[in-house]
């Protein structure tokens, strides 16, 4: 029977055999119920692993890199945060609301397992396109399970992306980045000490989510994947919350020696991974964890992925008191095991031995794999086809409806639903480049922010991955921050296709070498493979997570114009970048050529300067998606404050207008400052040019002029009037 | 309670309730003394006004409001009201004040069935309350708000006698959820009472968009002021 067993759980031959081999016989039912979980792609990295390595992982604010619960980043001595992105696209496309709720539970419990207080969440959110009604369930089912979870456990989701492309239609992708603040001391999760307490606690364990890392993270999707809905968790955010304010009072009170969350894999994970790195061992009870429903099977007990649950190892003079903080917060807690010197897993039923495997083999030993990879045939056709630069009919008319168009069009029908206010912290939130957080009782800010264009990914999965880079770093200087750490989500198609193994070798070199240059070393993140649904792919899409530091939140720039009568200067220089670009898609219906070059030291130059910039604009906002108009318009909405542009006369207007050239940034300030800040740009190399004013009630372009208000009627109500015309 | 003594105020939490902090800051800003009342206490600690905040108070599983209302901590909430003490309820305390019979009315889903997180502005329609004595009559404040069931209701007679009692204290100028009167914040028959669904603690500094929060919080403290200075007991 064990002899198909495998299979079934995602396990292949060549995997049993090393399980085998490593245990020196036929490993149990409930064996290979864990090994099939740890050695997921999920939580293995199996076939990213030889890629991940090199990115660049050090600097020196980096006090804890890529391995544990979530990177740890020094905001000044004393204080610092922890800064992590998960993927959760394969739950939210079968079961949206949980899928989407359980997705921002996971990533709080790994910021949390840090010893940090999750204080802001962004969502990274792609979709099919708005027209199409399943699409439409998909988008109100992920909004809503966002809003009902983290409204509820009291984080805010004060930014992120929401983007639309038809290759996402049957594979969304729900990203979820979460900045925390370390308040008391920095936790590990570690199980030292022979003989302490490994207590569970939070909610109890039940057949929610059996299977979740394995046979639904990591495969690919057909007709038959809805009914895969058991292998998604359901979320309580009430004992999420619980769990929240219980863990850290376990913190603050110095009771716990180590902790860590239960998420993909269930008890399987944190009972190998912890025992693993502090090179002991753990005997677990399996009648001691407390149940949700009869009759669970041990293999159901040892990989269930309910929701809301963390181990803490502990002293075992400070056992009874751990349960104490625990039963305040109304959580059940209970020793399940205990720390040995073993250096195995063991789990013990009715003084029966069901498991014993040496922990390492399933947190570390997992195989690696080099997956072949080539550059695929159709990228040179791809390339070669018509990139649709071609001018479009009217300007203005274009103009408008790149404004309105999904995928620029303000997404305030989404984070109005997400409270973006709580812990009096979000100095910028849902709409600016980066969100700026204020550190709770503190004048510093953090400034964060998730990039990624799976279009020029698909063009060319390296300028794609280095120009997500260096826009999420963009968006973080925009604010005045220093970018300083970056976590990355990496989606891809199936990795076992050398196309899109290809696909992600490419766009791994691509960030790291962006981030090896911007400074802004790779803290962690995740791999989310298998993004396909009946052998076609989604477009490579890796998405940045960046984050800055800001000394004093008062002096964030925000992106809106303020006032009339400031001069608005380029920082940059615009040139002919318009394959793969908004206009090119929305305007003439085309997807090809390349996608920008990207000149990493220009963009690095620029940077310097956003930073030092700061105390003397007014305002700053980058140019991407629809060009140097869109940019200017979506300041000039926010801030309620009409322009006047000379846009360059040397290229076609459109061009001037739409290209997506990187590097880029339009910066407004008072015209008393404006010989300084072409001063300090032309000191970093960066070139800048006055190209307008603001004031009055109009947007005015060289060759056209837009009533304020109309611009704004475009922005706000562009994606609503989609989504509602396809609920008609 | 010695005069000119710096009021206390008394911040309840309950197992889901998220505003607590936010409260406490605000109020220390504005000069309070502070303290965090744990739910499951059977009475007050020495406090002059109880502040119930926002949050999912027992995860407002059943009904908002619904679970807290028995709260032990409640019952000595309700005496704090009935000898004439100040509370005020913040969201989802608003809603727990309805629940609890200390408020008339009842909080429903919003219209358009959304939760809503944004600026609102409210219209200080009686200024002659223990909350509202800094403002100025007409008055509109920028303050946010944050819920899905802010949608207030009441009986028509009731109605009636509370718009005619000047306890629809504060109006929203552009009605966000449907409320009856386009009610953002009531008091109690006694005036020592008050629930409103926005935000006050959220809006303290202008660095967060706005510091009309502050009359209301102010207003408070205030009130509180002048009846330890005036009474010397309480």
């Amino acid at each position: 029977m064990i002899s198909t067993l495998h299979r079934e759980l995602g396990l292949t031959d060549g995997e049993l055999e090393q399980i085998v081999d490593r245990l020196g016989r036929e490993p149990t039912h409930t064996e290979l119920a864990m090994f099939s979980v740890m050695w997921s792609e999920h939580c293995s990295y199996k076939s990213s692993r030889n890629h991940l390595k090199n990115l660049p992982t050090e600097g020196d604010r980096i006090l804890v890199g890529p391995g544990e619960g979530a990177g740890i980043i020094e905001v000044v001595p004393g204080v610092a945060v922890a800064w992590k992105i998960e993927s959760h696209n394969h739950p939210s496309f079968v079961e949206p609301f949980n899928g989407a709720a359980t997705g921002i539970g996971g990533i709080v419990r790994d910021i949390l397992s840090m010893g940090a207080r999750p204080i802001a969440l962004l969502d990274s959110l792609r979709f099919g396109s708005p027209d199409d009604p399943k699409t439409r369930l998909l988008i109100d089912g992920v909004v809503h399970g966002i809003s009902s979870y983290g409204n509820s456990i009291g984080v805010p989701t004060v930014g992120g992306e929401m983007v639309f492309e038809d290759c996402y239609a049957e594979n969304p992708l729900v990203n979820v980045a979460c900045l925390g603040v370390i308040e008391h001391k920095q936790m590990n999760g570690r199980g030292e000490g022979d003989g302490n307490a490994a207590i569970l606690f939070g909610s109890s364990t039940g057949r929610d989510g059996i299977g979740g890392a394995s046979v639904l993270a990591s495969a690919e999707f057909d007709e038959d994947s809805l009914d895969k809905r058991p292998s998604v968790q359901v979320g309580d955010p009430f004992t999420e919350k619980l769990l929240i304010e219980a863990s850290l009072e376990l913190i603050r009170s110095d009771l716990v020696v180590g902790f860590q969350d239960l998420g993909a894999g269930g008890i399987s994970c944190p009972t190998c991974e912890m025992t693993s790195k502090a090179g002991t061992g753990i005997d677990v009870e399996l009648e001691s964890i407390h149940l949700r429903e009869p009759g669970m099977e041990p293999f159901e007990v040892m990989i269930s992925e309910s929701q809301e649950r963390m181990l803490a190892v502990v002293e075992p003079s400070r056992v009874d008191e751990v349960i104490a903080v625990c039963s305040k917060w109304g959580l059940e807690a209970r020793v399940i095991g205990r720390i040995t010197d073993s250096g195995n897993v063991r789990v013990l039923s009715d003084g029966e031995v069901i498991v014993d495997v040496p922990a390492a083999a399933l947190a570390e030993e997992g195989p690696v794999y080099d997956r072949p990879y080539e550059r695929p045939s159709w990228i040179d056709e791809v390339q070669a086809s018509a990139p649709g630069v071609e001018a479009p009919g009217d300007l203005k008319t274009a103009f408008l409806e790149l404004l309105g168009s999904p995928r620029i069009a303000s997404k305030r029908w989404a984070w109005s639903q997400y409270d973006h206010m709580i812990f009096l912290g979000t100095i910028e939130g849902p709409g600016s480049d980066a969100a700026v957080i204020r550190l709770p009782g503190r004048d510093e800010a953090v400034a964060i922010t998730t990039d990624g264009n799976g279009r020029y990914c698909y063009l060319d999965p390296y300028e794609g991955a280095r120009l997500a880079v260096a826009e999420a770093a963009r968006n973080v200087a925009c604010t005045g921050a220093r970018p300083v750490a970056v976590t990355n989500c990496l989606n891809f198609g199936n990795p076992e296709k050398p196309g899109v193994m290809w696909q992600f070798a490419e766009a791994v070199r691509g960030i790291g070498d962006a981030c090896a240059v911007l400074g802004t070393p790779v803290t962690g993140g995740n791999v989310s493979f298998y993004n396909e649904t009946n052998g076609r792919a989604i477009y490579p899409t890796p998405v940045i997570g960046t984050l800055g530091i800001l000394d004093d939140a008062s002096a964030a720039v925000p992106m809106s114009f303020t006032s009339d009568g400031d001069d608005v200067i380029l920082l940059g220089t615009t040139g002919v970048d318009l394959g793969g670009s908004e206009f090119a898609t929305v305007i003439n219906d085309s997807v090809g050529g390349s996608p920008p070059t990207l000149d990493i030291d220009a963009e690095r130059a620029l940077i310097e300067t956003l930073v030092e910039l700061a105390p003397l604009v007014t305002s700053a906002h980058d140019p991407s998606d629809g060009g140097l108009a869109v940019s200017i318009a979506e300041s000039a909405v926010a801030g309620g404050v009409g322009v006047r542009i000379d846009e360059d006369a040397d290229l076609e207007p459109h061009v001037a207008l739409f290209s997506e050239t990187p590097s880029r940034a339009v910066v407004t300030c008072t015209p008393a400052s404006t010989e300084a800040v072409v001063q300090v740009a032309r000191k970093h190399g960066t070139p800048a040019r006055r190209i307008g004013s603001t004031g009055g009630d109009k947007l005015i372009f060289a060759t056209f002029e837009v009533a304020l208000c109309d611009a704004r009627e475009r922005y706000e109500t562009g994606l609503t009037k989609r989504l509602s015309a396809t609920m008609a | 309670m010695t005069s000119l003594a710096t009021p206390r105020v008394g911040v309840v939490l309950f197992p889901g309730s998220n505003c607590e902090q936010d409260c406490v800051r605000s109020f220390r800003a504005l000069g309070a003394e502070t303290e965090m009342i744990w739910h499951g206490e059977k009475s007050l600690p020495d406090v002059d006004l109880v502040v119930l905040p926002g949050g999912f108070a027992h995860g407002d599983y059943l009904r908002t409001g619904a679970l807290a209302r028995f709260s032990p901590i409640m019952t000595a909430v309700e005496e704090h009201a009935a000898g004439g003490g100040l509370v005020l309820g913040i969201c989802n305390g608003f809603q727990i004040l309805c629940e609890a019979g200390l408020l008339p009315g009842a909080l429903r889903k919003n219209v358009g069935l959304k939760f809503i997180c944004a600026w609102a502005e409210l219209r200080v329609e009686n200024a002659d309350t223990a909350f509202t004595r800094r403002a100025q009559p007409g008055q509109v404040l920028k303050v946010p708000i944050n819920h899905f069931e802010g949608n207030w209701y009441v009986d028509d007679e009731t109605r009636e006698r509370m718009v005619a009692n000047g306890q629809i204290v504060l109006r929203y100028t552009a009605n966000p959820n449907g409320s009856l009167e386009d009610a953002a914040g009531i008091t109690n028959d006694g005036g020592n009472v008050l629930g409103m669904m926005p935000h006050p603690e959220r809006a303290c500094e202008a660095l967060l968009g706005s510091e009309d929060g502050a009359v209301i919080l102010g207003s408070v403290l205030d009130t509180l002021g002048l009846s330890s200075a005036t009474s010397g007991v309480r």
